[in-house]
């Protein structure tokens, strides 16, 4: 579908571009503070980082909520700007259709494999 | 057909091979494509991440596995390749975030000068480059 603004112009393609583009900013800003949040924990640690440790920074409740949202927030981010890559770069609909298929399953798979880790620790 | 749908003349002047090589493109360019190109990387390489997250907090065995593939390898993998795809997504990361961070301080600030496009440009290739030295020294046991 397409939308006339005034006489010349016709709007094509996806039709959600503030959306993505705030998403995409929203999104990269509560990664770039969990960081800071995983990297605090890890910097007021004493001593060296074995196994208990470095697991026990994601095994509190609050953790596990912040970075399962998280995860949520990446997979979002990541299929943004994944797909904007095939969109500038290919041209061919058919091929970029399977390329944004195999992104949503590789994004999809990679994010339950996360969450099967994060939740059973 | 209307006039609108008729198909539009398209120019492509830049040719990959032969072009390319030799544009010379401004410090802001290149933060650009490489904002890109280590989020493909970082995209390319997520099975790898989620690999390590698995086994450096599931238990204490497979944390003993996660520091040992840095080492002696995993699988068919040697311990260096391990080092070098980590060293890759240790730069793409900061890259992709300080770059990212710029770009929200011109959008939050409306920083949008040649000048300042510049300078921060270059600010967020040396943060980069020198924190990924760092961290990198670091991983391949320099100090």
């Amino acid at each position: 579908m397409s939308v006339n603004y005034g006489s010349k112009r016709v709007v094509v393609g996806a039709h959600y571009g503030f959306r993505d583009w705030l998403a995409q900013r929203v999104t990269a800003a509560l990664m770039v503070l969990f960081t800071f949040v995983v990297l605090a924990q890890v910097l007021l640690t004493s001593g060296e980082i074995g196994y208990d440790k470095w697991a026990g920074i994601f095994s509190s409740q609050w953790m596990k909520a912040l970075t399962f949202s998280i995860f949520i927030a990446f997979a979002y981010h990541v299929w943004v700007g994944v797909r904007d890559i095939w969109m500038d770069y290919v041209k061919p609909v058919g091929v970029r259709l399977v390329l944004q298929v195999f992104t949503m399953v590789w994004l999809v798979a990679c994010l339950g494999w996360a969450i099967q880790v994060l939740w059973r620790l | 057909m209307t006039e609108l749908a008729k198909k539009r003349p398209e120019f492509r002047n830049i040719n990959a091979l032969t072009d390319l090589p030799t544009y010379r493109l401004p410090a802001a360019g290149i933060v650009s494509i490489l904002h890109r190109i280590s989020g493909a990387i970082m995209f390319v390489l997520l099975p790898l991440i989620v690999w390590m997250f698995d086994t450096s907090v599931s238990s204490e065995i497979s944390f003993a596995k996660f520091k040992s593939a840095f080492t002696v390898g995993i699988g068919f993998v040697p311990g260096i390749i391990v080092k070098l795809a980590a060293l890759a997504l240790i730069w793409a990361y900061l890259h992709h975030m300080i770059a990212g961070l710029r770009h929200l301080y011109m959008d939050m600030c409306h920083a949008v000068s040649k000048e300042f496009g510049k300078s921060s440009a270059v600010v967020t290739l040396v943060l980069s480059l020198g924190l990924t030295a760092a961290l990198g020294a670091k991983l391949f046991g320099l100090y």
